[in-house]
């Protein structure tokens, strides 16, 4: 197969189509399902009966603005959210409504302007079919230009070609740690060895972060693509996909992806009738935050107790079962279909110097726009918060935003102007982590803030190695101390030692950077550590019956 | 050597067994050597019923288990210029602290009740109240030197003092250990 | 794992560790080069004979032009390699990870039967432990005497996991495993039963003279007497890499 047969395909499954004018999308990604959307899809789709063969109601994923789900937009097939009638809210009740609007002027009462910041200001790759394409369906996929990329690159591309392009593109993994992705590819691809894996790792575990879910749940095909084309690279005919059994939405989105695919030859043996082949398997996992640490996901792939290894040596030179191994997020792999469409080259011009690219960011906490949005790498903060995000809901003032989960560190007033990149993020003591913000308004208590990340640190430690086991209990004490306002100085010292300790001496990364939250917000919010402490407590053993 | 230039010592015990005391003792002919340095101005080896205004050395053996005991501890602390926390009870809780995994209440009515043969009943007064977690004595107090041991060797309590006396910290680490 | 007949491919290196230049085999660890040349480096979770496992993180050295530690057990030496293992550093962030095992459970040496023969006492002691600065946890864990021979202290247990190894890559019955997480971890004998029920317990006792605590002893034992000898590891380790 070509190019040229896939379009062919893609046009096919268009004209299938051609009556459709209209389209009402319902999305039916997770959290428009908690707020009631399938009800909401019932019910439209009962409304519109048989009599209009020229619409068509479709379940969509996600369209960003969860906060104000249920969401349901009317477009043009194949057109974007911009140029859609968007309602929020949408209740079962609102179906008639929104039907019979269908050739008239929108429902005001539930109008959604399409032309606000939230909206306009994003910058769509990875999230370009969100909300648009319906997620189960294969059809809809290749008819919006699916699967081009990867018969692309087994046509007319050799595995070097692509390698040169993701390493052009200068795209840095989404997963937190920020590795140059086209080098991570290029050794995995420069290990000798027959047997190579792909693992993507959707074990998304950071409180408050839900990009990956998103992804899944709206666009799976286009993670599998990706996938496919990482392996084509690097030489291997096997993946896993290791998501997390919270995300039962997202597995069964996947697995439907992965069905289809193979029944249409873009998995399997012989994808698009050459040589090459893959399987992928979904691996789920059982709940420890610890198994989104890749020699952690590796030992739950063998079967093995979810726990990290030293490193080195490093997956890519030993991985799954000791062969070399590619581990990559979800949004890093979402993000090689347009790089193989477009080109290195195309990518490398959005984002920064040293950060390119788009990021998908979940806005949680107390914002007014709470939901998913994505931005090109180096926008400012203060207008991802307060144009995209909204701002500070009840007149509130801004306090903070933490980022990187509790791997990260929080972000204060005073630097609102940064412009968001892996880099200016680390001088902040902070990261970009997989892209979870959750803002803070000004009656959050730091040292509560504090306290909770590491009370999730403590009880996700997969007590392998000592610091991280004993440390996090240790720090988590004498936060809770701090905050019930019974901490003394000495207190306060031995939790800065017991930080650098943590995070220079624990095994993976789970233990390296639990003791973040504490340090960062010590370092802008040390006030609030001071006006905690007690008052004549010389020592710090206390009483801890 | 005049009394007025030898280092005034004073030494109680907290909740132990009096062992490291006995320690102490164990350092036979030398302290004939150690009188001739130190004063030991109070400590249930001597007559002395009052706490000096100013101690060079405070010794304290025990854990910290009743408010007795916590009284001991922050007199001491406050009277002392340097104190030693010496054996294992007073470093880390040791045996007395071995009741902490139960709670108080049951361990009063195990030790004053259900053990008891002759009228059971728990005491109200002259007693000292417990607390509900024995901790060591650096849980009540700054401490500056920590001579771990159960007990210390009477070598050990030697070598501490004698660096004290030539106004050296000593470094217990390099001659007793825990449970030594 | 000692390192089988020297392959004619394995490169000697040169390195210096503390300022003393050394020579080493390519496929050598820190750890292994600093045993061999009485350069004492604190470890709980190595054990010659047994696999790496990497957790104690007493090992860590610092490495010339590296930003983080190594751990000296897992970490191959390389060609030029400057290595410092005693650092002020170190022994402060040593020091520390000593006293948090002692915070975690209820190491009573003075009433331990391994008392005098206790890799953690040990330990404490040539780290400079005196007392112990956080607080103590104060938490029960149950004591197994199920075991006609041995018996388990969970109190003593510093997860080491080297029962679990020897087990598995020795006596080859994996009747040990962990179970849980962070500090409610715990070692188990088959699907956590009483180990007296274990039925793939072989009696052997190689767990018991391995444990570098009182966790695992022999019944029987009282205060000090619980003496072991590891001296079988090495060689039926490098016995079971011949066959």
């Amino acid at each position: 197969m070509n190019l040229d047969d896939l379009e062919d395909l893609a046009a096919q499954y268009r004209a299938a189509s051609a009556d459709v004018r209209q389209e009402v999308r319902v999305c039916l990604a997770a959290s428009c399902q908690s707020s009631g959307a399938q009800p909401v899809f019932d019910a439209l789709v009962a409304e519109l009966g048989e009599q209009r063969p020229d619409c068509k109601v479709k379940g969509v994923g996600c369209m960003g603005l969860c906060s104000a789900g249920p969401l349901v937009s009317v477009a043009a097939p194949q057109s974007g959210l911009e140029e859609s009638t968007l309602y929020r809210d949408v209740a079962p009740e609102d179906a008639g409504e929104i039907i019979a609007s269908l050739d008239g002027a929108p429902v005001a009462r539930l109008h959604c302007p399409t032309d606000q910041p939230f909206f306009t200001r994003q910058h769509k790759i990875v999230l370009e079919n969100a909300g648009i394409i319906d997620p189960d369906s294969f059809r809809g996929y290749v008819a919006q230009g699916g699967y081009a990329a990867l018969v692309r690159a087994l046509s007319e591309m050799t595995p070097a070609d692509v390698l040169r392009e993701v390493t052009e593109s200068g795209l840095r993994g989404r997963g937190g740690g920020g590795y140059p992705t086209g080098l991570k590819w290029s050794t995995v691809a420069k290990m000798p060895g027959e047997r190579k894996y792909v693992i993507c790792n959707a074990d998304e575990g950071d409180p408050g972060a839900f990009m990956d879910r998103a992804i899944l749940e709206s666009d799976p095909h286009r993670v599998l693509e990706g996938m496919a084309i990482a392996a084509y690279a690097i030489g291997a005919s096997k993946a896993y996909v290791y998501v997390r059994a919270e995300y039962p939405l997202a597995v069964e989105r996947f697995q439907t992806a992965i069905r289809k695919a193979k029944r249409s030859g873009f998995l399997g043996n012989k994808i698009a009738d050459t040589q090459f082949s893959l399987e992928v398997e979904i691996r789920l996992g059982a709940g420890a935050f610890v198994c989104g640490e890749e020699t952690a996901l590796m030992a739950s792939i063998e079967g093995l107790r979810g726990q990290p290894r030293p490193r080195p040596p490093y997956p890519a030179e030993s991985g799954l079962w000791g062969c070399p191994t590619l581990i990559n997020n979800v949004e890093t792999f979402a993000n090689i279909v347009p790089i193989i469409r477009e080109g290195g080259d195309w990518f490398a011009t959005i984002g920064t110097e040293r950060s390119k690219g788009t990021k998908v960011f979940a806005l949680a906490g107390t914002i007014t726009n709470t939901g998913l949005i994505e931005v090109p790498m180096g926008t400012a903060l203060r207008d991802i918060i307060e144009v995209i995000g909204g701002g500070i809901p009840g007149g509130k003032a801004f306090k903070a935003v933490q980022t990187g989960g509790p791997s990260g560190g929080c972000i204060p007033a005073a630097h609102l102007d940064i412009a968001v990149d892996y880099d200016s993020l680390k001088t902040l003591g902070t990261m970009m982590g997989s892209g979870g913000m959750i803002v803070m308004d000004e009656t959050s208590s730091m040292v509560d803030v504090a306290r909770y990340f590491m009370e999730f640190c403590m009880t996700e430690s997969c007590g392998k190695c000592i610091p991280c086991r004993t440390g996090t209990q240790q720090m988590h004490a004498i936060l809770d101390r701090l905050a019930k306002g019974q901490g003394s100085r000495a207190d306060l010292a031995l939790l800065e030692e017991l930080c650098e300790v943590v995070q220079a001496t624990s095994l993976c990364g789970l233990g390296q950077t639990a003791p973040n939250p504490v340090l960062s917000t010590m370092r802008y919010f040390r006030d609030e550590y001071e006006a905690k402490l007690g008052a004549d407590r010389q020592v710090s053993l206390t009483d801890s019956q | 050597m005049s009394m007025t230039s030898k280092i005034k010592v004073a030494t109680t015990w907290l909740d132990g067994c009096s062992g490291c005391h006995m320690s102490f003792l164990d350092m036979d002919e030398r302290l004939i050597e150690l009188v001739q340095a130190v004063d030991i101005v109070y400590s249930p080896l001597v007559d002395a019923k009052q706490l000096p205004e100013v101690v060079d050395v405070g010794i304290l053996e025990g854990s910290v288990s009743s408010e007795e005991d916590v009284q001991k501890a922050r007199e001491f602390r406050q009277h002392c210029r340097i104190l030693v926390s010496l054996g294992d009870c007073a470093v880390n809780g040791n045996v007395p602290a071995m009741r902490n995994h139960f709670k108080l209440k049951d361990v009063i009515e195990r030790g004053y009740l259900e053990t008891a043969t002759l009228q059971p009943q728990i005491p109200t007064r002259s007693v000292p109240a417990l607390l509900p977690v024995v901790k060591p004595l650096h849980g009540v107090v700054e401490v500056d030197v920590f001579v771990p041991g159960c007990p210390p060797h009477a070598d050990a309590i030697w070598y501490v003092l004698s660096e004290l006396i030539a106004g050296r910290m000593p470094d217990p680490s390099s001659v007793t250990r825990f449970g030594a | 794992m000692p390192p089988p007949v020297t392959s004619v491919n394995v490169r000697a290196v040169t390195l210096n560790i503390d300022g003393r230049d050394l020579s080493a085999r390519e496929d050598e660890t820190i750890i292994e080069v600093c045993r061999e040349n009485k350069i004492p480096i604190p470890s709980l979770c190595y054990l010659e004979g047994l696999s790496i496992w990497g957790a104690c993180r007493l090992c860590l050295v610092e490495i010339a032009g590296q930003g983080r530690l190594f751990a000296a057990c897992s970490t191959r030496v390389a060609d030029g390699m400057q290595i410092q293992t005693n650092t002020e550093r170190l022994r402060r962030y040593r020091r520390t990870i000593v006293e948090l095992l002692f915070a975690e459970r209820n190491h009573v040496c003075s009433v331990c039967v391994s008392n005098g023969h206790c890799e953690l006492q040990y330990l404490a002691q040539t780290c400079g432990v005196d007392h112990v600065r956080v607080p103590y946890r104060q938490v029960s864990y149950p004591v197994d005497s199920t075991h006609e021979m041995f018996r388990l202290d969970h109190d003593r247990c510093i997860l080491c996991t080297r029962c679990v190894r020897v087990c598995d890559e020795i006596e080859g019955a994996h009747t040990w495993d962990v179970m849980g997480r962070g500090s409610d971890c715990r070692v188990i004998t088959d699907m956590a039963q009483p180990w007296g029920e274990s039925e793939t317990c072989t009696s052997c006792g190689k767990c018991v003279q391995v444990c570098p605590t009182g966790a695992l002893v022999k019944q029987g034992t009282s205060v000090g007497e619980m003496v072991k000898d590891q001296h079988f590891l090495p060689i039926l380790a490098r016995r079971r890499h011949l066959t």
